[in-house]
């Protein structure tokens, strides 16, 4: 065991020697506390250590011990609906054991000891297998079976494998590696969460990830696999947003990272989560969601690692097969932490303070996200989905880690105060966000929703934009100046923004809207438009069309619940063409 | 066994080098003694080899360093509590300074405080009831949540602390409530202000004020909330009170950490101001909340001055990514002579959507709350446009919206620092209100809030 002492103390940087022998990025218990660290830099025999826990009370000559190994995570039944802090501590754990405060070195396992899980064996004695193959399954969840793989590097032939009730350390079968070796295979494996888990090959994403977010699923959509990031100043629904997407999101699982944010916003998840049912499974949501939460106030180091923690047990159940999305809020507070540790470690910085190496360890990040055919010989395909909130300071979005990230995502929901301000939410800005899987999820649209979808959303768009520029001009010479038609192109993308667009997380109906629904909405907005243009032309007054009693009917369409709207809408539509028609013999 | 140094090495700034120590532990508490037998205090930020950098939290004036001895304590800076505290003022290092008996602390707490546990947390729920529509109605404030007033200079954010320390009440509710104050390089009159408030309504039997003002030195000011806090955490977690914690000034206690800073000359982030920044104030405000397994909570109202107004600012700009919300003062509002001059559309109670509702506040306040917001900010458009345009250029419902923009102001915001209005109140008002508009316009409330509070025809 390598041991050294302490020179010297700088927030959580110590700096030890006598630590010669130990690993780079190896885990290491600093003073009597057993406070865990990680080293970061070798210079000789001095090792600077990052120390995950609040480092008051350590001095010269604590004594330093190596693990020997990397930060790693425990991975095995037992991760879902659990809540963990950034280095993998159970928190739910800690609090039982310790109250309700974090205190110093607390050991607690990730995973619980006691619990015994159903393992129901997959594959029998003298079986060919190779990594990621699957030995059997344990329902973890009653939404996920949770799929024990051969570990990475344990290609070989099954020489014991049993069905039963196991802890989650005991040994369930055994396998002879092909150089001759035998291993013990029990319910949990251990992976470091530096290193991202190997896969058999990568995929471009192709499928839509439906959040059920009207504008992001119209608009600026994500495929599952791919990356998004929502930049926004304070007060302008990052976290509504990243909560939304969490609850609603078509995947299988979601690892929720809050990372420097609030306390009660994790405890709000935690409390909420288990009351919410998944409108696909009809199950609570907290059985497909893990939580990992460094809040503001715990420890910065922590907060760098939680990152790598949260998207290395989104990888497990990826490899699985599952369909995962890894929601990080916020990444701005990670990149804080890595400029903290930065200036300790008296590096030259980058802009802003922030080190020359942010980019390098976003796209990192990011990178890790991605569809793939998993290890394994059946082939299957698991994605993983990242989205990151970032947190510009004073909103603007130039700063580094905002275009750092910029440069990396394929998805951008820019958040705007000033919508934020007039209670538009979602706040996501229509004129500068983007999403570059349109395109490349065009196909899937039009085969599972409609022909049009593609088209009426383009046309959403377009609505849009010539909105601003309309705007330009009744700001410098009034309504008046503006043609019978343009006027109402104003009505109609007001329309748009409102009774579409606008979308209310707390009210039950309208919290999630289905594809079709969605796209029968806007099929109604358009109606609306394309007979109110008709009338129009046949000479009744815009100012009448514009204030006609049946839209405010069309701006409660949204909430209309999901089995009822395809009779509310076509009574609505009838509407339309009546009312219109009215308009039009009177003119 | 203590050990005494008498091995300065260098003093600059807030910053003191001490040589040749043996075991001292990084983030303890030293004692300087002055030739004169003066002590001051200090607090290790550097443990490099034998040589620890402290910094001291008060000047360094009269420091000798070849007589100076320096002493550490063996434990870091720590605060004696005891429910007395009540009624007692203390300077910012949390000493007596009303002159009144001893205080025999039940014990001594660490004054960093651990944090709490994400898991341990209950989600803050219960409505108070401030009597500032802006606030009840607008941007309701739950128990143990944390809701700075973003105010600019000469700007009356200590009226409208003092207003909401004076109204809020939690309704049906009967339990032990306490205001723990703390002034942070303020002014003599400032903090005489609240004071007198307190004093005027009898609360100040119930308050314990950290008072660290304007002449006291900066360095200090870095400990004077974390004491506040300690003691907050104490009463509320321990004693089982409610208390109200009151910060003001927020902008100074950056400023002190941003001298610390600069004199350990660290690479600056914003502005000059640490890149911890962010950590710094969080594990201030992250100290508010309710737990488990203790009836009380803390909630807090930081004040902070936004330099030149700058919300984008690093102060105001990282306490509003930490807070719950914010309440924005405005200065158009107070030459207005609209009182509290409530910026009412950046402002914002993130955890007001759990508080409001049936059985917290009314059936109809989410539907009327978005209302009132959207309708607020189409009609400030609409005068932006008619001051530009006059009013003939408007349409019809935009005069509509104009003039209620104008009543919502005149009305809804301009209340004054000693009207209380309970929440129906508000409610009503908002309703009467909303009956300048047609009815077709009120897209955000359901039909059924409709046919029961509509004013209008």
């Amino acid at each position: 065991m390598i041991e050294g002492k302490i020179l010297k103390v700088s927030g959580p940087l110590v700096i030890a020697e006598g630590m010669r022998e130990a690993n780079m990025f190896d885990v290491v218990r600093v003073g009597d506390k057993r406070l865990i660290g990680e080293i970061i830099e070798m210079h000789g025999d001095r090792a600077s250590i990052q120390v995950y826990e609040e480092t008051a009370g350590i001095g010269r000559g604590d004594k330093v011990v190596s693990t020997g190994a990397p930060l790693s995570v425990e991975l095995g039944p037992g991760l879902l609906t659990n809540i963990y802090d950034g280095i993998q501590r159970p928190l739910e754990a800690m609090r039982e054991r310790c109250g309700s405060n974090i205190t110093k070195g607390i050991d607690e396992p990730a995973l619980d000891r006691q619990k015994f899980w159903h393992f129901e064996a997959a594959r029998v004695f003298g079986d060919v297998v190779k990594a990621g193959d699957v030995l059997g399954t344990v329902q973890e969840t009653e939404v996920i079976t949770h799929k024990i793989m051969v570990p990475p590097g344990f290609d070989g032939t099954v020489i014991e494998l049993r069905s039963g009730d196991f802890k989650i350390t005991d040994k369930i079968g055994k396998i002879k590696l092909n150089d001759g070796r035998m291993e013990d295979i029990s319910l949990m494996q251990k992976w470091p969460v530096r290193v991202s888990r190997p896969y058999a090959q990568k995929l471009p994403p192709v499928e839509p990830m439906i959040s059920g977010q009207r504008v992001i699923d119209a608009l600026f959509p994500i495929a599952k696999g791919g990356t998004a990031c929502v930049p926004g100043p304070f007060g302008s629904g990052k976290t509504v947003v990243q909560h939304q997407l969490a609850k609603w999101s078509d995947v299988d699982l979601v690892v929720y990272i809050g990372c420097g944010e609030r306390g009660n916003e994790m405890t709000d998840v935690l409390r909420e989560f288990p009351e919410l049912t998944d409108p696909r499974t009809g199950k609570s949501l907290m059985m497909r969601t893990v939580l990992i939460a460094n809040t503001s106030d715990m420890p910065v180091a922590a907060r760098e690692a939680s990152i790598y923690t949260g998207i290395t047990i989104a990888e497990y159940y990826r490899d699985m097969g599952y369909s995962v999305a890894v929601i990080a809020d916020s990444t701005s507070r990670w990149a804080e932490a890595l400029r903290e540790m930065s200036g300790r470690l008296e590096e030259m910085p980058g802009e802003e303070g922030y080190p020359a190496y942010l980019t390098s360890r976003l796209a990192q990040f990011y990178e890790r996200a991605g569809k793939v055919v998993c290890l394994g010989s059946d082939g299957r395909e698991g994605a993983l989905s990242a989205i990151g909130a970032v947190s510009p300071q004073g909103g603007d979005i130039s700063e580094p880690v905002t275009q750092a990230t910029l440069r990396i995502v394929k998805v951008f929901w820019g958040l705007d105060a000033s919508l934020a301000y007039k209670r538009h939410f979602p706040a996501i800005n229509w004129l500068n966000s983007y999403s570059l899987y349109r395109d490349r999820l065009s196909p899937w649209f039009s085969e599972n929703v409609s022909k049009s979808w593609m088209d009426n959303t383009a046309r959403l768009l377009k609505l849009l934009q010539e909105e601003s520029d309309l705007q330009e001009i009744v700001k410098l010479v009034g309504m008046d100046a503006l043609s019978a038609e343009d006027r109402m192109k104003l009505e109609l993308s007001q329309s748009i923004r409102e009774d579409f667009l606008q979308q209310n997380a707390f009210e039950d109906t309208d919290s999630f809207t289905e594809l079709d629904k969605q796209a029968a909405l806007i099929e109604l907005i358009f109606s609306f438009g394309d007979k109110a243009n008709k009338a129009i032309e046949a000479g009744a007054d815009v100012e009448k069309v514009a204030t006609l009693p049946v839209r405010e009917r069309i701006g409660r369409a949204k909430a209309v619940a999901y089995a009822d709207y395809k009779k509310v809408y076509a009574e609505i539509d009838e509407q339309i063409t009546r009312e219109l028609d009215a308009l039009k013999l009177e003119a | 066994m203590i050990r005494e140094y008498r091995t300065i090495e260098e003093v600059a700034g807030p910053l003191m080098l001490v040589k040749q120590v043996e075991g001292v532990k990084y983030d303890e508490l030293g004692e300087i003694e002055l030739p004169d037998g003066s002590v001051r205090r200090c607090r290790v930020l550097e443990v490099n080899g034998r040589n620890v950098l402290v910094q001291l939290f008060e000047s360094s004036a009269g420091l000798n360093l070849a007589h100076s001895k320096v002493r550490f304590t063996g434990h870091g800076v720590e605060l004696p509590v005891s429910p007395n505290m009540l009624g007692r003022v203390f300077n910012g290092m949390g000493e007596a300074i009303d002159g009144g008996a001893r205080l025999i602390p039940e014990k001594s707490l660490d004054i960093n405080g651990t944090p709490i546990n994400p898991a341990a947390r209950y989600y803050p729920s219960e409505f108070i009831e401030t009597g500032v529509s802006t606030i009840d109605g607008l941007n309701t404030l739950v128990r143990g949540q944390k809701l700075p007033i973003f105010s600019g200079s000469g700007l009356p954010h200590a009226n409208l602390a003092a207003q909401i320390a004076r109204q809020a009440k939690v309704r049906n509710s009967d339990s032990k409530f306490a205001v723990v104050f703390a002034a942070i390089g303020i002014t003599f009159e400032e903090a005489d202000f609240f004071i007198s408030d307190f004093k005027k309504t009898g609360a100040i039997d119930r308050t314990v004020l950290f008072i660290n003002l304007a002449s006291d030195p900066a360095i200090e000011r870095i400990s004077t909330p974390r004491m506040a806090l300690t003691a907050a955490e104490y009463l509320a977690f321990e004693c089982d009170m409610h208390v109200l914690v009151i910060l003001t000034d927020i902008t100074n206690y950056a400023e002190a950490l941003r001298e610390v800073s600069a004199a350990r000359k660290e690479v600056p982030g914003r502005r000059g101001y640490p890149g911890y920044l962010y950590t710094d104030l969080a594990t201030m405000y992250e100290r508010a909340g309710r737990k488990m397994g203790s009836d009380g909570s803390i909630t807090m109202i930081p004040i902070l001055t936004m330099p030149e107004d700058d919300k984008t600012h690093p102060i105001p700009d990282l306490t509003g990514y930490i807070t719950e919300g914010q309440i924005i003062l405005s200065r158009e509002m107070y030459r207005k002579g609209y009182m509290p001059p409530v910026d009412v559309l950046p402002s914002l109670s993130r955890l007001k959507d759990k508080g409001i509702g049936v059985g917290k506040t009314r059936e109809d306040h989410a539907g009327t709350m978005n209302q009132l917001f959207s309708s607020y900010a189409r009609g400030k458009d609409a005068k932006e446009l008619m001051v530009v345009l006059g009013e003939a250029a408007l349409t019809p419902i935009d005069r509509l919206y104009a003039k209620f923009a104008d009543e919502f102001e005149a009305r809804y915001i301009n209340q004054g620092f000693y009207e209380s209005r309970s929440i129906e109140e508000t409610l009503d008002l908002g309703w009467e209100l909303l009956a300048i508009l047609p009815k077709s316009e009120m897209k955000r409330i359901k039909p059924e809030m409709l046919d029961k509070y509509w004013k209008g025809n």
